[in-house]
Order: structure tokens, then sequence, then C-alpha cells
């Protein structure tokens, strides 16, 4: 068994470009003058910084699909989850400035006539417990569904359904106003958060380069527990679950386990994006957003996790473009895009990029090529 | 003015006086009309509707209509057809509408106008007319009524109608001041056999001089009634979970074919059901054009189409996408996803994003009664419906050499291989088939949903909860998976509210599957590793 060092090239490289942009984004916003051809507009910064939000997003999923073959259609929910508990310190923070001026109920509560908070409410006016609920509340609800569908064998497509039911229910949940978190509109018109405005040019950078960070520290995270003795059973049993069985491991413990952690990876990605785009509403739970992300792996490279940030990135970036330029025809383009890949490019972008190198030095040093990591994932 | 107005009152006086020695009590209410004055308006609908004059519905209805004038202490009826004649004699009075003004009418006069209606149409000839009328005297309780009703319920010939007029001679009698403890108790009877929802009302209102027998009677009745309509609220609670269960049948018995042949999760099944609502569309817009008369069989014509039009995009897509994909199930289900993306905005982009209008056929409206409910032509069709193509599916997999590989396939796919059967072709024809009966379902759910782009996304999740619920390769789990989750869903609602309950159904699902992954029936054997 070839344990991987962290930082091998990858990791410098995706490290590098990461470090890059937290200084460059910052840089071309507020150093440069809005004349100047690198000046990066004030728009454009949390646009990237949900990019940056969403690539966090796909790096979880493809831990868990890259590496152990668990296809979750549900990730979303567990985005969607982080953010509402952002979302809700957010609403917290408003205080008396709501268009009701109500000094603890939310606008949404004095609209509906509440009188006091709900109990799950309580406690989120305090930063770090909200904070801790960013990653608990994903987690723990990853758990306890993982724990029933992995101890009684849910695998393959069935679990995709189920995970995809889960996340239908609860953007059914999410849209009542009984739920007691906004309805139909979510949380919104947020002010400040921990004491600075949330327009503030200032807030903004700072919230892009804390994404980068994350995304980094996620990055980081994710190779680490890849490259381990645990990384390479989720590996074998992605490749052959029942044989992974049969040597004496526990499957059930390992899927567990990187499942809730994939989940509050999802979790943190949805704290962050919510700040960034100042809403939070129950359509982030729709199953089609959750295929999405997939679709953002599949197009990066299945299984490398740099990929996956490439493929948020790039989907992404031509999302922002067709719905601009070409509204109708950005179905046309997701939906080829997702044929496409699955039938021509299995490996991604970066697969091809990488099958294009190493081809290249093969004809160079035809005898130290290495060779091409686990074919056999199929 | 006000002198000018008495003298004209006390003329009319006159007039009426002179007339009612010639004429009786139709002649003597008729002036009453002209005075101007709504209580004795409504007084004199009293007393014309029961005078038994021939012509005395024209003239309420003529009032109820704004075609009642008077003029110089006259009454005239404007007929529909514009000549005017005189309401006492009956005769044309020629065109001239001078100084005629129409009688005025308020929300009394108008209560005055439907009861008297209701005891003059009492006695038409028209059973349909009867019926109404009785209804209308039911609910407007009015006691003036009661000898006409009397009279009618002696010659009514149809039970139909006579137990409607029963029933509002019992209305009156019950809420009447001075009827007789006897009369009440017969009521209260009457009622209790009526049994529906104004019954009850009547027999919680009681008058407060009913006395305690009459009291205790119609407590008793209450009870009853209220235990019968419980009993067909949950009939029709039922009801309408078979009507959901059949909808959610002709969705996912295609997927069962696809899902149960090929493993293959086809995410692009709900689009394979909008394309099917959509050539209804197309149908009824070129009948609408070229053929009106076949409007009544649009949606018959629209069945093969619908089924010829969705399996072969069904087979297009088997041969030009999924036929590369066979033994990865998660990518299948990725690329089906992006085609019916795909599809969608395809129809987006040539029909418009708006809802498209299906019409319903003549015959499937209207609804039919049974017991305390009503069931709507149009749901009775689709469950028919799903039925039967759920009997003919079932038929083609047991008795047709096509059934027969197909079902190989599914339980074995290298042995049916080795047999020499062509699996690919099956592949091919089992999707379309799956395809060609979602196109099917599509026609039905036409005439229950919009037709819109997003049809098919209602769907999806839905019919894949009713196929993992019913267990895969085995059509009875999906019929068993269909109907279970209709009524459950319906039955849940009442309780839990729509949505809730099916957050709570998709929760119970979920802890199903986790505790037979399979579904409820599950193929047995070596096939399940497969």
């Amino acid at each position: 068994m070839r344990t991987q060092s962290l930082f091998d090239r990858q990791t410098i490289i995706v490290l590098s470009l990461l470090a890059a942009s937290a200084i460059l984004v910052p840089a071309m916003n507020g150093l440069t003058s809005p004349e100047s051809a690198l000046h990066l507009s004030d728009h454009l910064v949390p646009l990237l910084g949900k990019y940056v939000c969403f690539a966090l997003l796909a790096l979880s999923v493809d831990l868990i699909w890259g590496f152990c073959g668990i296809l979750s259609l549900g990730h979303g929910a567990f985005f969607a989850l982080g953010g509402y508990a952002m979302g809700m310190y957010l609403m917290r923070q408003i205080g008396p400035r709501g268009a009701y001026a109500d000094p603890v109920l939310p606008d949404f509560m004095v609209f509906l006539n509440w009188k006091e908070l709900p109990w799950f409410w309580h406690g989120f006016d305090w930063f770090p417990f909200a904070a801790l609920m960013v990653l608990l509340v994903p987690g723990v609800l990853a758990f306890i569904f993982g724990w029933f569908a992995f101890r009684s064998r849910v695998t393959g497509v069935y679990f995709s359904i189920i995970t995809q039911a889960m996340t239908f229910a609860l953007m059914l949940a999410f849209f009542r106003n009984d739920m007691g978190l906004g309805g139909n509109n979510g949380l919104t018109d947020f002010k400040e958060i921990l004491g600075f405005s949330v327009q503030a040019k200032s807030t903004r950078i700072a919230l892009f380069v804390l994404s980068v960070l994350a995304l980094a520290g996620g990055y980081l995270l994710c190779r680490w527990v890849v490259g381990s003795k645990f990384g390479k059973v989720l590996v074998a049993v992605r490749d052959a679950e029942s044989r992974t069985r049969f040597l004496g491991y526990c499957v059930e413990h390992y899927k567990l386990a990187v499942f809730a952690l994939s989940a509050m990876l999802a979790g943190v990605a949805g704290a962050l994006y919510v700040p960034q785009v100042g809403i939070i509403n129950p359509s982030e739970f729709a199953p089609a957003n959750s295929i999405e992300v997939v679709i953002w792996v599949a197009v990066g490279g299945r299984g490398t996790l740099a990929g996956a940030i490439l493929g948020a990135l790039l989907v992404n970036a031509g999302k922002t473009w067709f719905t601009a330029v070409l509204p109708e025809f950005w179905l046309f383009a997701l939906g080829s895009l997702f044929v496409f890949v699955t039938l021509f490019m299995s490996r991604g972008v970066l697969g091809a990029v990488r099958d294009l190198w190493e081809h290249s030095n093969q004809k160079v040093r035809a005898r130290r090529s290495p060779q091409p990591i686990s074919h056999a994932a199929e | 003015m006000i002198v000018l107005r008495n003298i004209t009152r006390a003329l009319v006086l006159l007039i009426g006086m002179a007339s009612a020695v010639l004429a009786g009590p139709y002649e003597d209410a008729l002036p009453n009309f002209a005075n101007d004055s709504y209580a004795e308006t409504e007084a004199a609908i009293g007393a014309v509707a029961v005078s038994g004059n021939p012509l005395s519905i024209d003239v309420v209805e003529a009032l109820r209509d704004g075609r009642l004038l008077v003029g110089a202490g006259q009454v005239f009826v404007r007929r529909t057809s514009g000549e005017l004649v005189n309401a006492a004699t009956g005769q044309v009075w020629g065109d001239q509408t001078g100084e005629l003004k129409p009688v005025r009418v308020n929300n009394r006069v108008r209560r005055a106008v439907e009861a008297a209606l209701g005891s003059l149409t009492l006695l038409s000839s028209d059973a349909t007319k009867r019926l109404e009328a009785a209804r209308a005297v039911f609910r407007s309780r009015d006691e003036t009524a009661l000898p006409t009703l009397e009279k009618a319920i002696a010659q009514e010939g149809q039970s139909r109608v006579r137990n409607v007029l029963e029933s509002a001679r019992a209305a009156i009698l019950l809420s009447k001041q001075d009827a007789l403890p006897m009369q009440r108790l017969s009521a209260v009877e009457t009622l209790r056999n009526r049994g529906d929802q104004e019954a009850l009302a009547l027999l919680s209102n009681l008058p407060s001089n009913a006395t305690s027998e009459v009291v205790a009677a119609a407590g008793k009745a209450a009870d009853g009634i209220r235990a019968r309509l419980a009993f067909w609220e949950a009939v029709q609670n039922v009801w309408y979970g078979i009507s959901l269960g059949s909808v959610l049948l002709l969705a996912a018995i295609g997927l069962a074919i696809t899902f149960g042949t090929m493993g293959v999760i086809n995410m692009a099944h709900g689009e394979m059901v909008m394309l099917g609502a959509y050539t209804t569309f197309m149908v009824q817009e070129f009948i609408r054009s070229q053929a009106p008369s076949l409007f009544g069989g649009s949606l018959l014509i629209a069945l093969p189409l619908a089924f010829l039009v969705a399996g072969s995009v069904g087979v297009l897509l088997e041969r030009t996408v999924i036929r590369f994909l066979y033994g990865r199930s998660l990518e299948t289900l990725l690329a089906t996803w992006g085609i019916s993306l795909i599809l969608q905005q395809s129809v987006r982009t040539i029909f418009g994003p708006t809802n498209r209008e299906v019409s319903t056929p003549a015959w499937m409206n209207g609804a039919l009664d049974v017991g305390a409910t009503s069931l709507t032509y149009n749901r009775i069709a689709i469950v028919v419906f799903a039925f039967a193509v759920f009997a003919i599916l079932l038929l083609v997999l047991r008795y047709t050499s096509l059934g027969l590989y197909v079902r190989a396939v599914t339980q074995n796919r290298r042995m049916a291989g080795s047999m020499g059967i062509r699996t690919s072709r099956i592949d091919a024809l089992a999707f379309g088939l799956g395809s060609g009966v979602a196109g099917i379902a599509g026609v039905a759910l036409s005439q229950i949903d919009n037709v819109s782009p997003n049809l098919g996304q209602g769907y999806i999740i839905d019919s894949f909860m009713v196929v993992v619920f019913g267990g895969v390769g085995n059509l009875w789990g999906t019929l068993v998976g269909a109907m279970t989750l209709g009524i459950a869903n319906k039955l849940l609602e009442p309780y839990a509210g729509a949505v809730l309950g099916k957050i709570v159904l998709l929760i119970a699902i979920i802890v199903f599957i986790q505790r037979r992954p399979r579904g409820l029936f599950a193929l047995k054997g070596r096939a399940v590793e497969a």
C-alpha cells in the first residue's frame, strides 16, 4: 500500500492557486482604480465568493462519491441546513432594525403574529453557538440518516433515491410557515455579521478570503482523509464493497464516518454562502440543485478532489455567462453537459488533462511512466 | 309631491276595490306592485303565489328579472320576446313603454320571489323543475308554501322528487313556531332519512319551543347523521386515495418496466409523461381546427399517438445514450437527468413556458352521486384507465414473446443472453414500452394537471417512491405501492394537512426502505445481486 504524501504536486498547485486568488481578488478589487483593466468590480466579489462556496460543496460530494462510491442526491440539503443555521444567526443580529422593529422577533414572526421566539431559535444570537450548529445540524442529520441507510445496506441507486426524497421532504417542510424559518421567503434582509455590515465592501472581501481559506482547509482535510489508511479502506469499499466486508472491515462505520464528515463540509459551505448572497430560502433544498452539484464533480473529474473544485468553478462560470447572454440555452447546455460528460469524459476535465500529460510524458520517458490510478473503479 | 302620491295611491286602491268585485285574489294583489313600497310588493308576491292563477308564475319571474312594469296603476309583464302583456288579463298590450317603470326590488323582495317561485313550480309538470322547486323550498323554509307542498306531495309520482318534497315539508314543520310535536317528530324522522349536512344543520337548530321529546329525537337523529357522514367521508377519502393511487400507478408503471429490466434509473421518465400530455394538446388543437366533430374522441386518438411519440423518444434515447452506460447505473442517472433538462427546455422553447389548455370531452364532465359523496367522471375514467393499462401490461408481460424475453432479462440477463435472447434489442424495446406507457399516462394526466414543461418534474419523485416501495421487477408491487401511497396520503391529509402528510409519507418510505431495501415484492434468488 503506497501512502501518498499530503503535499504532492497536485496539492501544491491547488493551494498556490487558492492563495493567489485570496491575494489577487482583494487587491484587484480594492487597490486598483475602477478604470484600470485589472479592476474587479464590486459585484464580482460576492459572485466569486459564491463560486468558492459551491466548490467546497462539490469537494464534499467528491469525498463520498469519488472515494467511497456513495452518490448522494441530497447534499444540497446539508448545504442549505448549514446556510439556515447561519441565516438564523444573521436574523438575530438584525435586532430592532427590522421593518417591525421588534427587539427579539424577526420580521416574519411579527408578521405571522407570533408572540415569542420558538425554542430552536434560542442561542442563535451567539456566534459560537451558531457556528457549532452549522457543523452539528448537517452532521447529526447525516449521521442518523446514514446510520439507518448503511446499516440496512441500502446502496447504489436506492441510496441516491432516498437522499433525493430526504431533500424533497425537507424542502416541503421548510416551505411551511409553521416551521418557524420564514416559509416561502426564507431568511433575508441581513444587516451585519459579527458587528460588520454585510453590505460593506470590506466585509465582502473578508468573506471571500474566508471562503477561500475554508476551501483550502477543506481540500487539505479531504486530501489527508483519502491519503490515510482510512481513505484506502474507503476506496476499497467503493471498488468492492462485499470483498472489503469479507476482509473484516466494518464497512458501515467507514461509510457513516465519511458521510457525516462530508455533510459537515457541505454545511460550512452553506454557512459561508448565505452572508455573501444575502438570502437563504427553501428552494436551496430543491432536488435539482443537489443533482447539479454531482455534475460539477463529474465535469471536473470524479475522485480527484481538485477536479471537484475545477468543475464547480467551470460550470458555475458557464452558468453565469449563459444566463446573462443566452438565458434560454442554459438548460440545453447543462443537459448536454450531463450527457457528454457521462458518455465521453468519465474522468472529467482533470482526467483528460492528466491523460494528455501522461501521454506526452510517455513519449519522452516511456519506461518511467507511472501507472494510472485505479481504472477499475467501475 | 306627497299629496299627489297619496291621491294616486287612493286611486289605485279604488281601482283595486273595483276590480275585486270582478275577480279573485290574484287580481286583488296585482295592483299592490304599483305602490312602490317594498313591504307591499312582498305581500303581493305572497298573494299572487297562492292565488293559483296560471299567470302568476310569469309575474313573479318577470319581477325577478326586472321585467315587471307598472304605469298608471296597471301592471305589465314584458315578455323576453319584447311584447308587453297586461298582467291582469294576459292580453298583449302593444309596444309602447311610455311612462312605464320596473317594479323595484331589494334583497327581501328577492327572497320572497325565490320562495314564491319555489312553491309555484312545485306543481309544474316538468319533474326536474319540481325537484328544483322542492330544493328551493327546503332551503327557504317558507311557511306559506306548506299548502302547495302538501298538494304536491299528494300528487307526486316520482319517489325521488317526493323524497325532496317531503324533506322540504319536514324542514318547514321543524322550524315553524306553531307546529305540533307529532308533526315535528315525523319531520325529525324524515330528515334523519335524508341524512346530509343540511339535515344536520336543521336538526341542530331546533326552535325554542320544541318539546324535550322532540329535542331527544333530534339529538339521536343528528348523531346518526354524523356517523353516516363520517362513514361517507372516509369512503370519499379512500376514493380520493384510489384516484391519486391510479395517477401514481400510471406515472410509475412505465418506470417499473425500465427500472426492472435494465436497472436503469430513468430520470427523464417524467418528461415522457409530459410528452404524452403535449401530444394530447397537439391532437386537440388539430381536431379543433380540422375536424371539430371528432372532439369527443380526441383523447382516444391521442392515446396511440402519445404511445408512439414517447415510445420512439424512449427507443432513441436508449440507442443513443443509455446503451453505452449499462452497468454504470449512477452515470445513467446523471445522463438521463441531463436528457430530462434538454427535453424540458425544448418543450419550453417550442410551446412556451405557460400552461397549455387541454379540454375535457363532454362525456367526462359531471359526477356520479354515491351515498353522501359524488365521484367526478374524469376521476372515475382515470381510475378505470389506470387499471386497464395495468391489466394490459400484465397480459403483455405474461403472454407475449416480448413479455417472456423481458421477464427473462429482468431475472437473469446473462442467462437470457446465453439462451439466445438478443438482450440489447429487448432493452431497447422494453425502454420504448416503458416510455410509451409513460406517454399514455400523460394523456390521462393532461385531464387533471396543468400541461406545462414542468409537468413531469412533479411526478418523478413520487413515481420513484412507488417503484422503490413496491419492489423492482414486479408489476403487482407497483400496483400495491401506488395504491398504498395514494390512500395513505389522502387518509393522512385531513389530520396532518397536505404538505405535512406528504412529508410524513416520505419519511415513512425512507424508514421502510431501511427495513426492506429491495421493496415490498423483492425479486428473490441470485438475480438480486446482479
